[in-house]
């Protein structure tokens, strides 16, 4: 039965060789290597739930009057078709409410999984030659993602959603020389820009990018196998160039089977047990009004705490504004964010001198220095990304507003320079424990032999080994 | 119920058992190591299965009576999240405990492939002998790639007005239009109270052009001896009557807080706030930055009271409205 | 407790500097308001000043050893509380928001300090000076949407547009869940603290009536969506990403990368 359907495949698209070879594709083993497929699952799952999306949003900012009975506390103002699309999927179509929380969960926790795996590759030292591709495709995944994740939260058109699209609207508009013309361009006009917008994020949103999400995500997928999967110095077997793992088949597929459907489990748990954005609530989005305590979803908190943690200034000489402010905090810094990304393999290299191939992982106490310029650069942005909710942890546990930012503004540049460095000391201290460890070992194993063969040599009969 | 499922689960195990009993004699040339069978995961691995068609068939009973189910998303969310985390749990047991989990040793493909690289390099040579000035031609076919590309990409230009900005400016303010409340009714100065704060319309807008950042208004009132308007905005008001765009200069919220102490002297000053990343304007001295990101004055309408009492505009803005652009400093608001 | 009672001991100290204790001018005939008057002696004149005129910081250039430069060093200063009526005198009791701790905070919601009956007193003291009196609002004439649309335009941009409370430089304004419709009802013809003063030209008393309607439904929104998260968006939302969902995921993570170990 089996040797059929094998056969009738091959015959027809002569891929038994391939899958001879993908089904015995080996599979280093650690958890952490699971991070990235966590990503790729939500991703999948994003990918379905949008769908079901797409067939209930209408893509129009056409402003008409609310006439769902089923939610009185909007009846009768007036609301973006876009808005009042989503309202009703939310509220008065069956498992749309599921559907469109799962979604949302799903985002937040694919940006989350993404970030994670970054953090193992750059801790572990993954990008190295031959994989820096890899590395920058994957990068540039986490970048569109971002994209991606803001235009679904602004599509809604909900209070929320259009004062996030502003603020992004006026970060455009803050880079030198293009900003204007440049934001003039995509929204067609100032503020609130013309009808034209929606439809083109909207295609944005639910065909362009993730096309480009999916075509970069598969080629980053085919360069990992082309190179193979990277791997722990776990067993003496594994080196530089042998490989040591479980094969897809049997061993690997249950188990990502299970991670992806494990994933899924969980997001749908999450999208019909914790509300996310009731949009309901927040009312439609007009130019003049806002609601106090907006805020990004948390993988944009990190921008929202660069904008609110510059100090007020256009950037003027002479009466001429060259920099205005929203471009310190949400142009510049994910700029240097993503840069230093992107140029970290060159740099390494660069200092390093490091021109060899690496298929075996560092720990990241074997590389003392890039543990603590990572720890150094997470805990940078780590502490923007608190300086955002620094309003709403006011509300809640009542430190003042004002001291808080106050306080950022210096702790901002310097905890991260004292973290990384305690980073460093705590790598150095540990591979120096390791050496005692290992001179231990090596002392005892040296004794243990001695023991041994003063027990087994015969006094004075040198030659009895050889016979 | 429970001996119907019983029923099913012995007789999938007898079919199991039966196929693996039929093929002792591969054992010698297997690829995969045989290992023992595993009753008990495998009767748990069926049990999950069950239990996960079991939460599938409740959700779908829950989606069809969605309508007379109480907190229907939560039930939905919980039966299909249970029947996918029930199979992930099969699936789970079915890796750790069925499947012979092998490791293998293998060669990592090799750092590079010097012969193909060879092959391809000449391949690539080879073909372009034929091309004796081949300089020129890779610079003709640049030429053509390029404005090819350049042209793809025109049509593009036509998504908004790249290089026609001038709308930044445009504002629906002129000298003489009446200040009017959301739903078009003029607004008189007797209906400006201090410590209050309102919203404000250019006369006779469209609900869309509402929209528009410069359109909107608030307008407050405060004691005419505490006003320090500096030289360039004298006269900007009207008998303490101030009208400031709504729209923050830094990134664009509307301004909706507007903080007005009941008791002044032991109170923070008034002040006009925005929500987003609390950039605080001082209304008392034409809108300066007391606090927070924003780099440039709100803007301020001028007013003045017609005959009748009712607030009209004196002319335009005294900068450009909104959030800031490079070079925005150079430019007056236009009608 | 301890500032109130050190308030307390002011307002005495105060009234005997004042004026001849007893037989004092300003009594008013009403008992109930005469024991207001006799309360107001002891938790509000130290700084709202006698006959509820308010008191101020003398200017410092009016130096001198006379009264004033006492109450300054004393720091007991307070508005006028002629005209506010019952309408202020019953928020200002009823949320604890007075007696205010120290001179100059922020009034917060606390455990109410007066008992019914005192409360009634003093509020009909300072009702004795003039003044609106306590509003009735009737929610159940008002329209929760536009309700919704007056709350967006008015209140959100402080207190969050699901009435969660919020910030703004200086103060914060606090969370709805706690008041009640007449206290939501007051608040907006007051103003305490830093909040606006809106008249009735600007929210008209049926409009009010729909604001609190709204207020009422923030109490209990609509919540088709499971556990609400305190309906302020993305905050918790993320911090259910990263304590809830992300460890859920890495422990299935450990799981499944656990092998060959069995």
């Amino acid at each position: 039965m089996t040797r059929r359907a094998v056969r009738w495949v091959d015959q027809r698209t002569a891929s038994a060789p391939l899958l001879r070879k993908a089904l015995r594709y080996l599979f280093p083993d650690h958890w952490s290597f699971l991070l990235g497929e966590v990503a790729l699952y939500a991703f999948v799952v994003l990918v379905a739930t949008g769908i079901y999306l797409t067939f209930f949003f209408v893509d129009s900012t056409k402003e008409v009057v609310f006439r769902g009975d089923y939610y009185p506390a909007l009846y009768g103002q007036r609301m973006s078709e876009a808005y009042e699309s989503v309202v009703h999927l939310s509220l008065a179509v069956h498992a749309g409410l599921l559907i469109r929380q799962t979604h949302h969960w799903a985002a937040n926790v694919f940006i989350a999984a993404i970030v994670l795996h970054l953090f193992r590759i750059f801790f572990t030292g993954a990008y190295r030659k031959p994989r820096e591709l890899t590395y920058w495709l994957g990068v540039t995944m986490l970048m569109l993602a971002l994209l991606e994740a803001y235009m679904g939260y602004s599509l809604v058109d909900d209070l929320m959603s259009g004062m996030g699209l502003v603020i992004g609207y006026s970060v455009g508009l803050s880079l030198p020389f293009v900003g204007q013309n440049l934001m003039n361009w995509l929204f067609d006009g100032m503020f609130p820009g013309s009808a034209n917008l929606w439809p083109r994020m909207y295609i944005a949103h639910v065909l362009i990018f993730p096309i480009l999400i999916g075509l970069l995500l598969g080629a980053h997928l085919l360069l990992v196998a082309l190179r193979h999967h990277t791997q722990f110095r776990r067993k003496k077997a594994q080196t530089e160039r042998t490989i040591v793992g479980v094969p897809a088949w049997p061993g690997q597929a249950p188990r990502s089977l299970g991670l992806m459907v494990g994933t899924a489990g969980f997001l749908f748990l999450l999208g019909g047990l914790v509300q996310i954005n009731p949009i309901w609530l927040w009312g439609p989005y007009h130019t003049y009004s806002s609601t106090n305590g907006a805020q990004p979803d948390w993988y944009l908190g990190w921008l929202i705490g660069g904008l609110r943690l510059m100090p007020g200034f256009d950037l003027t000489i002479a009466g001429y504004t060259l920099v205005p402010n929203p471009f310190w905090g949400g142009a510049a810094f994910p700029l240097i964010v993503f840069g230093f990304l992107y140029f970290w393999p060159w740099l390494e290299r660069r200092f390093t001198g490091d021109h060899a191939f690496h298929n075996l992982l560092d720990r990241p106490r074997d590389a003392p220095v890039r543990t603590a310029i990572g720890i150094g650069m997470i805990s940078w942005v780590f502490l923007v990304f608190l300086a955002g909710a620094s309003d709403r942890v006011n509300v809640t546990f009542g430190i003042g507003y004002v001291s808080q930012i106050w306080i950022y503004r210096v702790v901002v540049w310097v905890l991260p320079v004292l973290f990384g460095f305690v980073a460093w000391w705590t790598c150095r201290e540990l591979q120096a424990s390791e050496v005692v460890v290992q001179e231990r070992h090596a002392a005892e194993a040296e004794a243990r032999l001695a023991r041994m063969r003063r027990r087994h040599e015969p006094p004075g009969d040198p030659g009895a080994l050889e016979s | 119920m429970s001996r119907v499922r019983n029923a099913i689960v012995s007789g999938l195990v007898l079919l199991l058992g039966r196929r693996r009993r039929r093929r002792p004699s591969e054992e010698e040339t297997r690829l995969v190591p045989a290992l023992p069978p595993n009753p008990a995961a495998e009767l748990a691995v069926l049990g999950l299965l069950g239990l996960s068609s079991l939460s599938a068939v409740g959700f779908i009973l829950i989606y069809a009576f969605a309508d007379s189910v109480p907190a229907a998303t939560p039930l939905l969310g919980a039966t299909i999240g249970l029947a996918f985390l029930f199979l992930a749990a099969a699936l789970v047991v079915v890796g750790l405990k069925l499947v012979p989990t092998e490791e293998i040793a293998e060669e990592y493909p090799p750092h590079e492939h010097p012969g193909e690289q060879q092959v391809i390099a000449e391949l690539m040579d080879e073909s372009g002998t034929r091309f004796t000035r081949a300089r020129l031609f890779k610079l003709g076919l640049l030429g053509a790639g390029g404005t090819l590309g350049l042209a793809a990409l025109a049509p593009a230009v036509s998504f908004g007005p790249l290089f026609h900005v001038g709308d930044f400016l445009r504002t629906p303010w002129r000298r003489g239009r009446r200040l009017v409340d959301e739903n078009g009714k003029p607004y008189k100065a007797s209906d400006i109270a201090e410590k209050d704060f309102y919203l404000a319309f250019p006369e006779g807008t469209s609900d869309e052009q509402k929209n528009q950042m410069a359109a909107s208004l608030v307008v407050i009132r405060l004691p005419p001896h505490e006003l320090h308007l500096p030289p360039h905005l004298k006269g900007y008001d009207a008998n303490g009557i101030l009208a400031y765009s709504r729209i923050c200069t830094h990134a664009g919220c509307a301004i909706t807080l507007y903080r007005a102490p009941l008791f002044q002297p032991d109170e923070p000053r008034p002040a006009l706030v925005c929500p987003c990343h609390y950039s605080t304007f001082d209304p008392a001295t034409g809108g300066t930055v007391t606090f927070g990101p924003a780099g440039r004055d709100l803007p301020l309408l001028p007013l003045y009271v017609d005959s009748s009492g009712y607030l009209r505009a004196k002319g335009n803005f005294d900068g450009p409205v909104g959030p800031s652009w490079w070079g925005v400093r150079l430019w007056k608001a236009q009608p | 407790m301890r500032a109130v009672l050190t308030l307390a001991a002011l307002a005495a100290a105060t009234l005997v500097a004042s004026g001849p204790a007893g037989a004092a001018p300003g009594t008013p005939k009403d008992p109930l308001a005469a024991y207001g008057y006799h309360l107001y002696g002891q938790y509000c004149l130290a700084c709202h000043g006698p006959n509820a005129a308010g008191r101020f910081k003398e200017p410092s250039a009016a130096s001198g050893a006379g009264p004033g430069r006492a109450q300054g060093q004393q720091g007991g200063i307070g508005p006028s509380l002629q005209g506010v009526g019952a309408l202020a005198a019953d928020f200002y009791l009823r949320t604890g928001y007075m007696p205010l701790r120290h001179v100059g905070l922020q009034p917060r919601r606390r455990r109410v300090f007066l008992g019914e009956h005192q409360i009634r007193a003093l509020v009909a003291y300072i009702a004795s000076f003039g003044g609106p009196p306590i509003p009735t609002p009737r929610p159940d004439l008002g329209n929760l949407s536009q309700g919704q649309a007056l709350f967006t335009e008015h209140c959100a941009g402080c207190h969050q547009v699901v009435a969660q409370g919020g910030y703004v430089t200086g103060a914060l304004p606090p969370a709805l869940v706690l008041a009640t419709p007449r206290q939501v009802a007051q608040a907006v013809r007051i103003g305490p603290y830093v909040m606006p003063k809106f008249s009735r030209s600007s929210i008209s008393d049926r409009q009010l009536d729909s604001i609190v309607r709204y207020v009422e439904f923030t109490k209990n929104p609509t919540r088709p969506g499971g556990w609400g998260l305190g309906y302020v968006g993305p905050v918790p939302e993320g911090l259910v990403t990263w304590f809830l969902a992300i460890p859920a995921l890495l422990v299935l993570c450990l799981i499944l990368g656990r092998r060959l170990r069995s």
